[in-house]
C-alpha cells in the first residue's frame, strides 16, 4: 500500500469520525428558566435541593415516585419528579445536576447525580468540622 | 508551642526520602541521557554507572516512602494528615494498604513504585537500549516526585506530601491545645464506597497497566533517538503485550468490582472514567498490532510509532481528567480535588513527555522506512492494518466525546452529555465489533504478502457456517431482549453477534486445522478467541439483562401524590418496596425480607432476603436461596450500598438494597392501650382483631427455655387482620433480681406492638396493644437477572491467558518456565473473577 493510499484512507476515517461526532446528539446545561424555554428537550440542570419546600417520598406506597422542588444559583424554581427511588443523600446534597426534560412546569428528571459536601470540594471544610466535633 | 504525644521522626524521615528519590531521579535522567548522546565507550559506560546508581537510590528511596506511610497509617498516629483522612482504627487489615492508595498521593506513589520495578527490569534486559529507554522512565519518575514534594516555592505549595502534619492542615480550636491530639480519637478511615475486596487489588494492577504504557513509548523514543528507527519494535514487542495484558485486566478488574459491588447495576456504563482508561487500551492494541506487521513485513513502522506515542499520551490524559476535578459534573465517580496548584503540575506532566515525543516523530518521519511496495488485499498485514486503524478511530470517537467537559472548560460552553449515553456509544461500537469480530476472525487466514484463494476460501467457508449457523439459533431460541432502540440496532446486534462468533470458531479452528494443536505459536488466536467470546457475552449478557423487580409488573403500588407526569415511562421501574415478613412475588421470584443485622464493621447492615422460585404451573418449588445486600449508613445519613450475587453457571441473580427508612427523625407518638382480658376474649383492633388463646408459666418449648425456677409468663396471641391473614405473637414478663422485666412481641406487617402489661385484680390479664404510625421495616431494592455474564469474564481469562503465552514465546522462556506461569496467571485470573466473593 503506497502512503498516499494511506492518507486517502485515513481522510475517509477522519470524515467518518466527524459525521459520527456530528450525529451525537448533545444535550447541555441550563438554568430553570432557560429550560423552561426548551419544552421537551433533554437538558441538564445545576441546582439545589429547595428545603422549604416538601420532598415526597413513600417507599412504601410507591418507590418509584420522588417529588421536590429545585433552585438554581439566579433564582429559578421548579418542581421535579424522578420516576425512582429517592437517593439516600438527597437533604445533605449541596448541589444536584438534574437531567431530564422540562414538561410544562414540571422538570421530568431521569438521572440525578449528587454533589455532596463530604465527598466532594469542600473536603478540608468537612474535616475541620470533623475534628472539631470530637 | 511543643505538642504532646506526637511522633515526628517517621515524617521526617518519609520527607527526607521524597526529596532525595526526587533529585536522584533527576540526576538518573540527566546521567541517563548523557549516556545515550556519548559515543566514546569508557565514557558512556561511567555515565551509565552513574546513572544506574542513583536510579537505584531512588528505588530505595520510594521503597522508604511508601514503607514510612504504611507505618503512619498501621500506627494511627492522626497527628500526620494522610493517616487522619485515609486510616482509622476499626479499619480491616486488608484495607490499610487500600486506605494508602485512596489518596491522590497515595496512588502516585503506586504509580512510581511500579515504574521502578519495571526499571529494574528494563536494566538488566534493554542490553544496548539501556541509556535511551530509561531516561523516559526516569523523567516521568521525576515528575512523580514533583507531585509528592510538598515544598514551598514562592508562596506557591509545589506537590502535597503525604507527611504533612494534621494541625497544619486543618484550623480548629483543638490544634491550639498542646494536648490536641487526646481530642482525635480516630481517622475518617477509608470511604465506606471503597470497602471492597477489588479495592485491595484492583488499584494495583490497574497502575500496573498504567506504568507499564511507558515502556513501549521508551522503547519508541530509543529509536527515535538512537536514529535506529527500527530495532526496537522486536525488544518492545513484549512490553506491549505485557501493557495490553495488564491493562485490560486492570480495566476489567474495574468493570467487575462495579458490577458486583458498587451499585451501578453493570459492569459497564460508558462512564469517562471507564472511557478514560480502555481508550490508551484499544490504542495500545491497534499499536501492538502494528508492530506485529513491522516485525514481519517492514510496514507500518510510521504508526506503530504513533500509536504507541498516544497511548502512552492517552493515559496521561486520562490522569489529567480523573484528577483535575474536570469531570465532576459528568461521572458518577467522585473525584478529590487537590487545588490549582496541582491541576497545573498535572497537566505539565500530561504534556512534558507527550509533546516533545511527538515533535521528534514528526521531524524524523521523512526518515522512518517504509516499503514502497503495494500491499495486497490478500496479505495479512493489509487487514491487520485496517483493523488496528478502525480500533484507533474508535478510540478516539470514544475520547473525543468524552472529553466534552474540557471543551466547556475551554470554550465556555455549555454542552453536555446525550440523553442515551449508553446508546451514544453503544451505536457506534456495535458496528466496530461487527468489523473487528470479522477482520480478527478471517486475518488469521492470511498470509502475510499474499494468500491463495486455494488456501484460504475452503478454511474459512466452515467457521463462516458455523457461526452463521449459530446466530440464527441464537435468533430463534433466545432472541435478544434489546428491542428499545429499534430493530435497526437489533439487527447490528445480532450481526455483532455473528462476527464475534465468527471470530471465536475461526480462531479456534486456526489452532486445531493450521497450527495442529501446537499451542505455542497459538497466543494471538487465543486472545481473539477470548476477546470476541468476552464481547459476544457483553452482548448477550446486557441485551438480555432483565429487571426482575418492575414494579409496572407487580403492580404493588399505589400513588400518595398525583403524579404531574403521568408517568408515561417505557422503562421499568426498577425499584420494589418489601415489607418485613411479607412475601412478595416478583417475576417467577417470591422474595421475603427477613430481618436485618449488624456487621462486625459499625454502620454496615446486612438484609437478610429469601428467594424462592417456583414453577408456574405445578407450583414445586424449583430453587430456595438467601441474599444478603447490605447498606453502610454514615453519620450524615448517606447510604452505601453493597448488592449480593447469586451466581449460577449461566446467569446470575442481582439484588441491591436502593432505599431504606429513616427512623432517626421519627418520634412514635402512638400510645399503648391498655385491654384486660380472660383466656379466649378477642379485642378488636383498626385492622382486625385479636384472641387471647392462653398463658404460658414458665414454658419450655422452642421458643421459650424457662425453668421451674424461674417466674415467667408468655401470652399465646392470635392476630386475625381484615384481610384474612394470622399471626402469632407471644409478649412476655418475666420477673428477674426482683425487676419485671417486659419483652414485647411485633406483628411487623400489621405495625402492632403487643405487651402482657400484667395481671389485674379479678384475674384477667392486661394486654397493652399498640398501632404504632413508626413506618413499617421494609427495604426497597431492585434485582435483575444477568444472563451468560460469567462468560464476559471467562473471555477475559482466555484473552489474557493468550497474550501471556504471546510474551512467553517472544521472550523465548523455557517451556516448564512458560506452562507454570500460564497456569499461575490462569488460575489466578479464575479465581479472582470467578471464585472469590
Amino acid at each position: 500500500m503506497k502512503s498516499s493510499h494511506i492518507f486517502i484512507l485515513v481522510g475517509i476515517a477522519i470524515a467518518i469520525g466527524g459525521l459520527l461526532m456530528y450525529s451525537v446528539d448533545f444535550s447541555t446545561y441550563d438554568t430553570i428558566e432557560s429550560a423552561r424555554q426548551k419544552q421537551g428537550k433533554y437538558v441538564h440542570l445545576i441546582a439545589k435541593l429547595d428545603k422549604r419546600k416538601p420532598v415526597l417520598y413513600d417507599a412504601i406506597k410507591d418507590p418509584n415516585y420522588l417529588s421536590f422542588y429545585a433552585v438554581d444559583s439566579i433564582g429559578g424554581s421548579t418542581r421535579v419528579v424522578y420516576h425512582n427511588a429517592k437517593p439516600a443523600e438527597l437533604e445533605q446534597s449541596e448541589r444536584v445536576v438534574l437531567k431530564g426534560k422540562m414538561q410544562g412546569d414540571i422538570f421530568e428528571c431521569d438521572n440525578i447525580l449528587l454533589k455532596c459536601p463530604s465527598k466532594y470540594k469542600d473536603e478540608k471544610k468537612q474535616l475541620e468540622k470533623t475534628v472539631t466535633r470530637q | 508551642m511543643t505538642f504532646e504525644g506526637e511522633h515526628l521522626l517517621p515524617g521526617q524521615v518519609g520527607h527526607f526520602f521524597v526529596l532525595l528519590a526526587f533529585v536522584a531521579s533527576m540526576l538518573s535522567t540527566i546521567a541517563y541521557f548523557r549516556a545515550s548522546k556519548i559515543e566514546h565507550l569508557a565514557e558512556k559506560k561511567m555515565w551509565l554507572r552513574y546513572a544506574r546508581t542513583t536510579f537505584f537510590i531512588e528505588v530505595a528511596s520510594i521503597l522508604t516512602v511508601f514503607t514510612t506511610i504504611y507505618f503512619i497509617c498501621s500506627h494511627h498516629y492522626f497527628e500526620y494528615m494522610y493517616a487522619y483522612k485515609h486510616a482509622s482504627k476499626e479499619l480491616e487489615p486488608k484495607y490499610l494498604l487500600a486506605c494508602i492508595w485512596e489518596g491522590q498521593e497515595g496512588s502516585f506513589l503506586l504509580w512510581s513504585i511500579w515504574h521502578s520495578v519495571l526499571g529494574t527490569i528494563l536494566i538488566f534486559k534493554s542490553k544496548k537500549l539501556e541509556a535511551p529507554v530509561m531516561t523516559v522512565i526516569n523523567f516521568a519518575q521525576f515528575f512523580i516526585m514533583i507531585m509528592l514534594l510538598g515544598i514551598y516555592l514562592f508562596d506557591v505549595r509545589i506537590g502535597n506530601s503525604p507527611f504533612v502534619l494534621t494541625r497544619n492542615e486543618l484550623e480548629g480550636p483543638i490544634f491550639s491545645q498542646p494536648d490536641y491530639l487526646s481530642f482525635i480519637k480516630d481517622g475518617v478511615g477509608l470511604n465506606i464506597l471503597l470497602r471492597n475486596y477489588w479495592m485491595v487489588i484492583h488499584p494495583p494492577i490497574l497502575f500496573l497497566g498504567f506504568a507499564s504504557t511507558i515502556v513501549p513509548f521508551a522503547f519508541a523514543y530509543a529509536g527515535l533517538s538512537t536514529k535506529k528507527f527500527g530495532d526496537w519494535v522486536k525488544p518492545a514487542l513484549p512490553w506491549t503485550l505485557f501493557s495490553a495484558g495488564i491493562l485490560g485486566i486492570g480495566i476489567m478488574m474495574g468493570a467487575k468490582w462495579a458490577y458486583e459491588s458498587l451499585s451501578f447495576g453493570g459492569y459497564w456504563a460508558w462512564d469517562p472514567v471507564e472511557n478514560a482508561s480502555l481508550v490508551p487500551w484499544m490504542v495500545m492494541i491497534a499499536g501492538l498490532h502494528c508492530m506485529a506487521i513491522y516485525n514481519a513485513t517492514g510496514n507500518s513502522l510510521r504508526t506503530s510509532y504513533l500509536f504507541i506515542i498516544l497511548s502512552f499520551a492517552f493515559i496521561l490524559y486520562s490522569t489529567f481528567l480523573t484528577r483535575t476535578g474536570i469531570l465532576g459534573d459528568t461521572s458518577v465517580h467522585s473525584f478529590t480535588e487537590a487545588g490549582v496548584a496541582m491541576n497545573i503540575l498535572i497537566g505539565l506532566f500530561a504534556v512534558a513527555l507527550p509533546l516533545p515525543m511527538l515533535f521528534l516523530y514528526i521531524k524524523n518521519y521523512k526518515s522512518l522506512p517504509t516499503l514502497h511496495v503495494e500491499e495486497s488485499t490478500s496479505s495479512r498485514e493489509f487487514w491487520m492494518f485496517i483493523g488496528s486503524l478502525i480500533f484507533f478511530l474508535s478510540a478516539l470517537f470514544i475520547i473525543a466525546v468524552t472529553s466534552v467537559p474540557v471543551y466547556n472548560k475551554m470554550f465556555n460552553t455549555n454542552i453536555a452529555d446525550p440523553q442515551d449515553r449508553e446508546f451514544t456509544y453503544n451505536k457506534v461500537m456495535v458496528m466496530v465489533a461487527v468489523i473487528i469480530g470479522s477482520l480478527t476472525a478471517m486475518s488469521q487466514y492470511f498470509k502475510y504478502r499474499q494468500t491463495g484463494k486455494k488456501y484460504f476460501l475452503p478454511k474459512i467457508i466452515l467457521p463462516f457456517t458455523l457461526a452463521a449457523a449459530l446466530t440464527v439459533l441464537l435468533v430463534e431460541i433466545y432472541p435478544s431482549q434489546y428491542i428499545k432502540q429499534g430493530q435497526g440496532f437489533l439487527v447490528a446486534i445480532y450481526l455483532a453477534l455473528f462476527a464475534c462468533f465468527f471470530s471465536v470458531i475461526a480462531n479456534a479452528a486456526y489452532l486445531w486445522v493450521v497450527l495442529k494443536g501446537n499451542l505455542k505459536a497459538g497466543g494471538a488466536a487465543i486472545s481473539h478467541v477470548g476477546f470476541t467470546l468476552m464481547i459476544a457475552a457483553m452482548l448477550i449478557s446486557s441485551g438480555n439483562r432483565k429487571v426482575i423487580s418492575d414494579n409496572k409488573k407487580t403492580g404493588l403500588f399505589m400513588s400518595f401524590d398525583k403524579d404531574p407526569t403521568g408517568r408515561q415511562t417505557d422503562d421499568p421501574l426498577e425499584n420494589l418496596t418489601l415489607l418485613k415478613q411479607v412475601p412478595t412475588q416478583m417475576a417467577d421470584y417470591a422474595l421475603t425480607y427477613l430481618n436485618d443485622s449488624a456487621a462486625s464493621e459499625k454502620n454496615r447492615t446486612f438484609y437478610a432476603l429469601q428467594v424462592e422460585r417456583t414453577d408456574s404451573s405445578t407450583g414445586k418449588v424449583l430453587e430456595n436461596f438467601r441474599l444478603t445486600p447490605d447498606v453502610y449508613k454514615t453519620k450524615d445519613n448517606n447510604i452505601s450500598s453493597n448488592p449480593d450475587i447469586k451466581h449460577y453457571l449461566f446467569h446470575d441473580v442481582f439484588t441491591y438494597i436502593s432505599s431504606i427508612p429513616d427512623k432517626s427523625s421519627f418520634i412514635d407518638t402512638a400510645q399503648f392501650k391498655i385491654h384486660e382480658m380472660k383466656l379466649k376474649d378477642t379485642v378488636f383492633y383498626s385492622k382486625g382483631f385479636l384472641v387471647l388463646n392462653d398463658v404460658l408459666k414458665n414454658p419450655d418449648n422452642e421458643r421459650f427455655h424457662f425453668t421451674s425456677s424461674d417466674t415467667a409468663l408468655v401470652a399465646d396471641i392470635t392476630v386475625f387482620s381484615n384481610e384474612g391473614t394470622s399471626y402469632k405473637a407471644y409478649p412476655l414478663l418475666a420477673i428477674k433480681n426482683y425487676e419485671v422485666d417486659y419483652k414485647d412481641d411485633t406483628v411487623f406487617s400489621k405495625n402492632l406492638y403487643l405487651k402482657l402489661a400484667g395481671l389485674s385484680d379479678e384475674g384477667k390479664f392486661k394486654i397493652a396493644v399498640k398501632e404504632s404510625d413508626m413506618p413499617s421495616d421494609f427495604v426497597t431494592l431492585k434485582a435483575y437477572v444477568f444472563p451468560y455474564i460469567n462468560f464476559v469474564w471467562l473471555g477475559l481469562i482466555i484473552m489474557a491467558a493468550g497474550i501471556m503465552l504471546s510474551i512467553l514465546r517472544r521472550v523465548k522462556a523455557k517451556p516448564f518456565v512458560a506452562a507454570l506461569v500460564l497456569i499461575a496467571v490462569s488460575a489466578g485470573l479464575f479465581y479472582m473473577f470467578l471464585l472469590a466473593n
